[in-house]
């Protein structure tokens, strides 16, 4: 019986080494330690030997039983490691073949920007408030200390309804309608449509966007203004935005300035891009004027405070390096698409 | 203003200073520099050279072959060059383009052979060197440049450069001066800002002359009858006058501040206001009726034939410089024709006199004629300087030689010259500019500018009429300072802000439709009113009534938009034309609705458009429901229309595939194909869709605010159900239908499947829904599942529809 549970281990180690596949060695634990298997027979035979020889035989018989049970398991666990190799294998695929196009929409550059401008001035406490496109001649100009035959009105070539109404030449319009409602202190931008009649070309429209600023309390300086501007440039155009002010003329402010940045392609050099200046210009600001805070019922001698104006447009084009405004009006999905 | 630098150096010496630093110090100072040029940049290497012989050409009969002495530039030995002008004899001084020379517009001048002969260069006319005769009176303009020594004028040199031979070579700095400055359109003007920004010293001399004895007021009697239209007429005379050129000097600085030359007397005035700022006007004497002027308001239905030629109606709001009969000039604007300076002038009226700015550019631009004189007049000029301008006008008769000065002047002086002070406090100063600069400094500064501070008060010259306020002062220091230098601070205090609902709700809007494919665009809010024909709207549309713009561009762009609907078939049309096969845009924008008030209403739409990628009414439909869904408003219902009274724009939509969406009987928005005739117009050759919904109105409706709901406990029953009906029926009855009677259990009803043709009857169709339903205290039998659908098919037998067997 001995020989016969050596020739078996023998045997079954290996058929269970060649073994491949994992009905194979089903087969084989069946042969083997099935209950109808070949070990399984020769235990049933163990009554007939004597009682020193049992033991013996016994114990080697479940050592047999011991190896051949190891080997299928290990086996086993061999045959599922190949096996889930071959899979991952045959499943392998081109990763460069193109992806599914997802769809997804994307905004409008202007309003990619503008978007940015409001988080900065959130940031900074300024509320966003709107006003009407159709303006009075009041809010538009009266108000801004340009009255009637101001020839500062000439620099702003308006689209009249009336005599008394125009479209709005400038956001400036919504300073006044809030400084009527609200006391101060006062923070607020005010982003919208501005009109002027203006033919169209690569630099102008008859429509473009601004972005007025204004703030209004007791204390505010020339210097806040200078501070804020720089921290806008800085939060749109980076850490390294130099930005330069110029004395100017706006009736509803004074002192009034237009604030130029360091031109990126030449660094103040001069180039063609910034027209040889070195500086591109990009807002107007200054001081609210003593008579528009009177014309408001806000007592100069009390508070001061500061407004800016920016195009939205210029900066837009700035930071893509648009170099034609009529692409932003003409909606291709080519030009939208790259945003 | 065009400044020429030649002439700003008689002021203030600053030929020793780079022009870049020159431009930038003025341009942060505060009179901002455009851009610089010198003269004659474009020209090199053409130098004056004298002809010592012509003779003919051998092989033409229209070419000449000169030998033109160049003395240095041609190393002593004159240079050959063949030319078909006819105006040139041996002995002219003429300029020589040389071999490898540039004149202006890049042209290039090489040595080659004309018909076998040998030329080194070329002569050239007044046009080449991109001059007129306007500069050089004595020359012609199709021949060659024969120069002339003039009086006063080094004499030429043979080989020197041509721009220094004939003064082609100052620098011309063009300033954009604000309206507020017209004190800055002038040569003293920018003299004293030079003066202020660079600290060097200036000059301005009081003209002298020495006139000839004789009484004005024998020749002449002035009146004003409007002295505030008109705060000071002063007259002069000269007699004698002998009109000719002006010398080159006086041409040369015209020519840099970009004036044309005419006379010597249209010079001195124009001379007098490049100068001085001050516009003159000059009256031959002959032509005044009566010996008399007067300033007056016209009256209405007069007319004036002014220089140009033109006649022009007068109404009584303008004011005139008349004789005894007519006027002879629109006051600050425009000479009449008959009375300005001619070749036989004998005796001349310098007229220097301040008018209303308001008045002037008024007139100026009601009679359509805006002049270099109206353009300062408007911004309203100080009478103080009327009197030195015509004094310096007086002095340059005299340098000029051309006339006889009387020595008296009329003055008529209705002007206020209290001087006018304005509160200078640096305390103040420096607290509105958040600087620390030395009161001493401050005062410095505004002296520079010719101001005085006495007593607390700042006195600004006459000229600076746009000082008013200590706001003003303050920008005079800070200017001066350096806008530059002023420190950069933070506003103190805090403040809180957020986006208001309004601005959030659009937001959210604009995330959705982005979040589901849409590209958003940004179109111009007015429009043609042949647009509204184009979208087909009803002749009695309320929409055809539009905010119209008065002075518009164009036709296409004349009234105010009253529907998004038109903006964004444009932009659609305009993609189709680029062949992007499939686009799917959205807007947010204004209408702008007439109200009979004042002001429009200005409410706000969301347009939605595309076409392209098989796309039908179904996609933008889902895309609303979504949008809608990701906004917060729940319970909206589509019903089919045409009804143009509850959406005009029905009537752009295919009959039969357009639906108004409402919520609780209130219509919020319209949705559908655009109708064929609507693409026909906009030349869009594929089916295209649309929507316009009304955010200010949706807003309303939206909760801003979800409240959760608790995750099921219980399983779900589903049971599908095909029914036929007929095809008319909409589908949104049927599903009215299962909701009610399936009742609160109703968990979801699914469309999922329509379908027409075989086993169907003709005009039935047969849909099929999936009906889930679950409740939430325990799981549903599949009675109570069971008795729910008996309940449906009850309920939809009694829209005529039955279970499809």
């Amino acid at each position: 019986m001995k020989e016969q549970l050596e020739k078996i281990r023998q045997l079954a180690e290996k058929e269970l080494t060649e073994c491949g596949a994992a009905d194979v060695l089903e087969n084989l634990r069946v042969k083997y330690l099935g209950k109808k298997g070949e070990l399984t027979a020769i235990l049933k035979q163990m009554g007939q030997l004597s009682a020193e020889e049992r033991p013996v035989i016994g114990q080697l018989a479940n050592d047999v039983r011991k190896t051949i049970e190891d080997k299928i398991t290990e086996r086993a666990e061999m045959l599922r490691t190949e096996l889930a190799a071959r899979k991952l294998k045959e499943e392998t695929i081109d990763v460069t073949l193109p992806g599914k196009k997802q769809n997804v929409g994307k905004l409008h550059p202007l309003t990619v920007t503008l978007n940015d401008v409001k988080e900065i001035f959130l940031g900074m406490g300024f509320e966003v408030v709107e006003g009407p496109e159709v303006e009075t001649d009041h809010y538009c100009f009266e108000a801004l200390n340009m009255p009637k035959h101001h020839p500062a009105r000439d620099t702003q070539d308006t689209f009249y309804i009336n005599d008394n109404v125009v479209l709005r030449t400038q956001t400036s319009s919504v300073q006044i309608r809030t400084m009527e409602k609200k006391k101060p202190p006062i923070r607020i931008i005010s982003p919208g449509r501005v009109y002027r009649s203006d033919a169209v070309d690569a630099t102008h429209s008859p429509i473009f966007h601004q972005i007025e600023g204004l703030v209004i309390d007791k204390g505010i300086t020339m210097a806040d203004l200078n501070g804020t501007l720089e921290l806008l440039m800085k939060r749109l155009y980076g850490e390294d935005c130099k930005i330069r002010l110029r004395p100017h003329h706006f009736p509803y402010t004074e002192p009034s300035a237009e604030v130029d940045i360091m031109c990126f392609n030449c660094h103040g050099e001069g180039c063609p891009m910034c027209k040889n200046e070195g500086y591109i210009e990009v807002l107007g600001a200054g001081m609210v004027h003593p008579k528009v805070l009177e014309g408001c019922g806000i007592d100069p001698e009390v508070y001061s405070g500061f407004a800016f104006g920016i195009g939205l447009e210029r900066i837009t084009m700035g930071r893509y390096e648009i170099n034609d405004l009529r692409l932003l009006y003409e909606n291709d999905m080519r030009f939208l698409g790259q945003f | 203003m065009d400044l020429s630098m030649r002439w700003l150096n008689d002021y203030i010496d600053v030929s020793d200073m780079p022009i870049k630093e020159f431009c930038s110090g003025l341009t942060l100072s505060g009179s901002k520099v455009e851009r610089w040029e010198t003269e004659g940049s474009e020209i090199s290497k053409v130098v004056v050279g004298k002809l010592l012989s012509i003779v003919p050409h051998e092989n033409s009969d229209h070419l000449v072959v000169c030998q033109v002495d160049v003395g240095k530039a041609g190393n002593g030995e004159p240079i050959q060059i063949v030319t078909g002008a006819s105006n040139v004899k041996a002995g002219d001084i003429v300029p020589v383009a040389m071999d490898g020379s540039t004149l202006p517009n890049g042209v290039k001048i090489k040595k080659g052979k004309l018909r076998g002969v040998e030329s080194n260069g070329m002569l050239c006319s007044l046009g080449e060197l991109g001059l007129t005769t306007h500069d050089f009176p004595y020359a012609i303009a199709d021949g060659i440049f024969i120069m002339q020594e003039e009086e006063g004028c080094a004499p030429f040199e043979l080989g020197q450069d041509i721009r220094e031979a004939i003064g082609l070579n100052d620098t011309s700095v063009e300033f954009e001066i604000t309206s507020n400055r017209p004190d800055c359109m002038s040569v003293i003007g920018l003299a004293r800002e030079t003066h202020a920004t660079f600290d060097r010293p200036y000059t301005v001399k009081a003209p002298t002359f020495k006139g000839v004895d004789g009484d004005i007021n024998s020749m002449l009697k002035v009146t004003i009858h409007n002295t505030k239209l008109c705060p000071r007429y002063i007259a002069g005379v000269v007699k004698n006058v002998k009109i000719a050129p002006s010398p080159r000097w006086l041409r040369e600085r015209l020519r840099a501040s970009g004036v044309r030359p005419i006379n010597n007397f249209v010079d001195i005035t124009n001379y007098v206001m490049l100068e001085y700022g001050h516009p003159m006007h000059a009256f031959d004497i002959r032509y005044i009726s009566g010996s008399e002027i007067n300033i007056r308001n016209a009256k209405n239905g007069e007319t004036i034939t002014t220089l140009d030629g033109v006649e022009r109606e007068l109404n009584e709001n303008m004011l005139v410089i008349a004789d005894a009969e007519k006027p002879v000039a629109v006051a600050g604007v425009m000479g009449g024709e008959y009375s300005g300076i001619m070749d036989d002038t004998v005796d001349v009226v310098f007229e220097s006199a301040c008018f209303d700015g308001a008045s002037v550019r008024t007139t100026a631009k009601a009679l359509g004629m805006r002049t270099d004189a109206s353009a300062r007049f408007e911004k309203g000029l100080d009478p103080q300087n009327a009197y030195p301008a015509l004094m310096r006008a007086f002095e340059l008769v005299e340098m000029l030689g051309c006339g006889e000065v009387v020595k008296t002047i009329i003055d008529a002086d209705y002007s206020d010259k209290t001087p006018k002070g304005v509160e200078f406090n640096a305390e103040w100063i420096n607290n509105f500019l958040g600087t620390d600069i030395p009161e001493a400094d401050m005062i410095k500064y505004l002296e520079k500018l010719d101001f005085k501070v006495e007593n607390g008060k700042a006195y600004a010259p006459s000229v600076r009429i746009d000082i008013e306020c200590k706001a003003d002062i303050a920008e005079e220091v800070a200017r001066l300072y350096g806008y530059n230098n002023i420190p950069k601070t933070i506003i103190r205090g805090v403040a809180e802000a957020q986006l208001s609902e309004k601005q959030k709700f659009e937001r959210k809007v604009s995330n959705a439709m982005v979040s589901m494919g849409a590209y958003e665009i940004t179109t111009y809010s007015f429009i043609s009113p042949k647009y509204f024909d184009k979208i087909r709207l009803p002749a009695d549309s309320p929409l055809r009534n539009t905010v119209v713009i008065t002075n518009p561009l164009g036709e296409d762009t004349s009234v105010m938009r009253t529907s998004v609907l038109p903006s964004m078939c444009e932009v659609l049309a305009r993609n189709y034309n680029s062949r992007n096969p499939e686009v799917c845009l959205f807007e947010i924008g204004s209408e702008y609705i007439p109200n009979g008030g004042e002001l429009p209403d200005e409410p706000v739409r969301l347009s939605i458009g595309m076409y392209g990628g098989r796309k039908d009414f179904y996609d933008i439909k889902g895309m609303i429901d979504s949008m809608l869904d990701l906004v917060g408003v729940e319970d909206f219902e589509y019903t089919a229309c045409t009804d143009t009274s509850v959406f005009a724009e029905a009537a752009s939509f295919h009959p039969g595939r357009c639906a108004v969406i409402s919520k609780g009987g209130k219509v919020f928005g319209i949705v559908g194909e655009l109708h064929p005739e609507v693409l026909e117009n906009y030349g869009i050759g594929t089916k295209a869709y649309a929507a316009k919904i009304n955010l200010t109105e949706l807003m309303e409706e939206a909760t801003a605010v979800k409240v959760f709901k608790p995750l099921p406990k219980f399983p779900a029953i589903t049971r599908d159900l095909a029914i036929v009906c007929d095809e008319a029926l909409p589908v949104a009855e049927l599903e009215k239908a299962i909701k009610k009677a399936v009742g609160k259990v109703l968990e979801s009803v699914t469309l999922f499947d329509v379908y027409k043709g075989k086993q169907i009857a003709e005009g039935k169709k047969s849909v099929a829904y999936s009906i889930s339903m679950r409740s939430h205290e325990g799981t549903l039998t599949d009675d109570q599942a069971d008795a729910a659908v008996k309940r449906v098919l009850k309920a939809l037998e009694e829209l005529g529809a039955e279970l499809r067997v």
